[in-house]
């Protein structure tokens, strides 16, 4: 299995089963995706149809039960746990629905965490959380701490962590879901922005059309199975 | 270092909590530092015992009296070097609750046989000089601001009155110090002829004896000598190492060290269990937090140092609060002076302190740590939100 040169994602024959006592439940089967490099693709489809389980599994926090994942060169599923984290710190961005920021840390120490497990001294770090806070426009806001900060304000703060790292891809979890329109439209154009001009790579888990509207291309997950058009 | 504002963030994440949590484990080092010092004044004698003296006393029990002339027959005993004798005075300054310990003794022989006391040498002259002179420990001269030149008056229910007189009545003509910190300086010495004269009965009887032997490796042998010597007298004997003596008188009031143990053994457990209970809520609300740190790409290992990280601060933050609380307390003063006559923290106790904060933080930390470690991320992640 050799990507193609323009392709970053590669989902072959992945399958996904959680155990519920003695009742298997296949979230997955057999599912076939490529991501291209520089691609926003939107991943829709209703609940419990195994959109965040796919994510997971992209961005190595879960393992398939079979299949390959290959990004980039790596093929995720084969890496151990201790390598396995190692190249999340390295290649993937996760922004997410609730934002998952530490309370008690301040918007920029909530950055700098990623930073933390490079080799970057107290200064680099702290001129790259400089450039991700003005990236999402929240430099007056670097001291605040994330009670203080509004929905969309914390959102940022979660996209300028996912991309201090300068990661291969962003992969989002429902990342307007806990957003009104007005500030889910400034993150949507924050993440198209970054795809469009920065080229980063966008994996983007939704059920908001709208926000679906944003991707360059958008595939739909019902019952396991990936498709270009929604269910019936 | 550079994660350690990790660490303190976990603290600050619920301040009452951590709060209260410091406050008890504070509270168990304080008792442990005070206990540690209550042992030490019950046991301190038995560490500060010479190793080459041995205490002689009448075999039925130390209130008994021996004869004074025994000394001359202990002197010629193989193996001994020099002896000198003392005798329970139990004198009362102006109240029974003003106990200090008081006996008279043979100036020069007692001094020569104790260098752990401290007496300048015009002081000495002068004591060798005044036939009711008396020198006094330092703690018992600050306690009731005696100063040298003072009469103090003493009165004592066991001798009585001294012959024509109301009282006895000693002249403070010097005041030792200790040769190291746990020394007893609370006791008074006064001389023993101007006792044996004054005093109206049992003349010529004296409470023990103090034995230097040349050879503290032939202890026990000259131990029994001696106890052979005056076998089968109407005065026998019983000889033994002066730590032995020691620990015997301490044991009267209790096994101290085996009440301590368990006074602190009960208090740790408890404190264990308060420190693990606080770590394991903690870790159990952080799961999200925890699910975010290794989405990071922070390892399970590095989740399990940072949680017995934050463990360990909470428990080293009030082990140390607590033992330096109790130490400033201790060290501005003695509260009960009369009931132990040395008080202070022995450095061996905040050593074994510090250790016991460090191992309390592990070993309260060990299981939220392991099950932070374990926690699967997406599984994680899922609990958290």
């Amino acid at each position: 299995m050799s990507p193609s040169p323009s392709a970053l994602v590669r989902i072959h024959n992945v399958s996904k089963t959680f155990k519920r006592g003695a009742e298997e439940i296949h979230v997955l089967s057999d599912l076939e995706l490529t991501v291209m490099e520089g691609e926003f693709l939107a991943l829709m489809g209703p609940s419990g149809s195994g959109k965040s389980t796919l994510l997971n599994l992209i961005g190595g926090l879960d393992r398939p039960t079979s299949g390959q994942i290959q990004i980039g060169p790596d093929r995720v599923e084969q890496l151990s746990d201790r390598q396995l984290a190692a190249w999340r710190a390295r290649h993937i961005g996760f922004i997410f629905q609730f934002y998952n920021l530490l309370p008690a840390v301040s918007a920029e120490r909530n950055i700098e965490l990623p930073l933390l497990l490079t080799g970057l001294n107290k200064t680099a770090r702290r001129q790259h959380v400089a450039a991700a806070l003005e990236a999402v426009g929240l430099t007056h806001r670097a001291r605040h701490f994330p009670r203080t900060l509004s929905g969309g304000e914390q959102q940022r703060v979660g996209i300028a962590r996912a991309i201090v790292t300068d990661p291969t891809v962003l992969l989002c979890d429902e990342p307007t879901g806990d957003l009104d329109r007005k500030s889910g439209d400034e993150i949507l154009s924050l993440l198209q922005t970054l795809n469009q001009e920065h080229g980063k790579t966008v994996i983007m888990v939704t059920h908001d059309p709208h926000a679906s509207a944003r991707a360059s291309r958008t595939v739909h997950l019902d019952k396991g199975q990936l498709s270009d058009e929604p269910a019936p | 270092m550079k994660f350690i504002y990790l660490v303190w963030a976990g603290l600050k994440r619920k301040k009452l909590r951590t709060g209260l949590t410091l406050a008890s484990i504070l509270v168990a080092f304080m008792l442990f530092a005070f206990l540690g010092a209550i042992r030490e004044a019950f046991l301190g004698g038995v560490s500060m015992a010479g190793l080459d003296r041995l205490i002689v006393r009448h075999k039925v029990s130390l209130i008994q009296t021996l004869p004074e002339s025994y000394k001359a027959r202990i002197q010629g005993i193989a193996g001994v070097s020099a002896v000198c004798d003392q005798t329970w005075f139990g004198g009362i300054y102006q109240d029974p609750k003003n106990f200090f310990a008081n006996m008279p003794v043979e100036p020069e022989a007692f001094l020569a046989m104790f260098p752990e006391f401290i007496l300048k040498d015009a002081e000495k002259q002068a004591w060798l000089a005044t036939r009711t002179g008396a020198i006094v420990g330092r703690a018992t001269a600050e306690r009731f601001g005696w100063k040298i030149g003072d009469r103090i008056p003493l009165q004592s229910p066991i001798w009585g009155q001294p012959e024509g007189q109301s009282q006895w009545e000693f002249e403070i003509v010097g005041i030792f110090d200790g040769l190291k910190k746990g020394t007893d300086t609370s006791s008074f010495f006064f001389r023993y002829d101007y006792f044996e004269e004054a005093r109206q009965v049992d003349k010529g009887q004296v409470g023990w004896f103090t034995v230097r032997i040349a050879d503290p490796d032939q202890a026990a042998a000259v131990a029994a000598k001696i106890d052979a010597e005056f076998a089968n007298s109407p005065y026998e004997t019983k000889a033994e190492p002066e730590g032995a003596f020691a620990q015997g008188f301490a044991q009267q009031v209790g096994d101290i060290g085996s009440i301590v143990m368990a006074v602190v053994g009960a208090v740790f457990f408890t404190i264990l269990l308060v420190a693990g209970n606080t770590m394991a809520q903690s870790v159990r609300e952080r799961t999200g937090e925890l699910g975010v740190l290794k989405a990071l790409g922070f390892t399970h290992f590095m989740v399990l140092v940072l949680v017995l990280a934050e463990s360990c601060c909470i428990a080293i933050l009030g082990g140390l609060g607590g033992l330096g609380l109790a130490w400033l307390i201790i060290a501005s003063g003695n509260p009960v002076p009369g009931l132990l006559p040395v008080f202070y923290l022995p450095p061996a106790t905040l050593v074994q302190g510090a250790l016991l904060a460090v191992a309390l933080g592990v070993v309260a930390g060990l299981l939220p740590a392991w099950q932070a470690m374990r926690l699967k991320v997406a599984d994680a992640l899922r609990r958290g939100t």
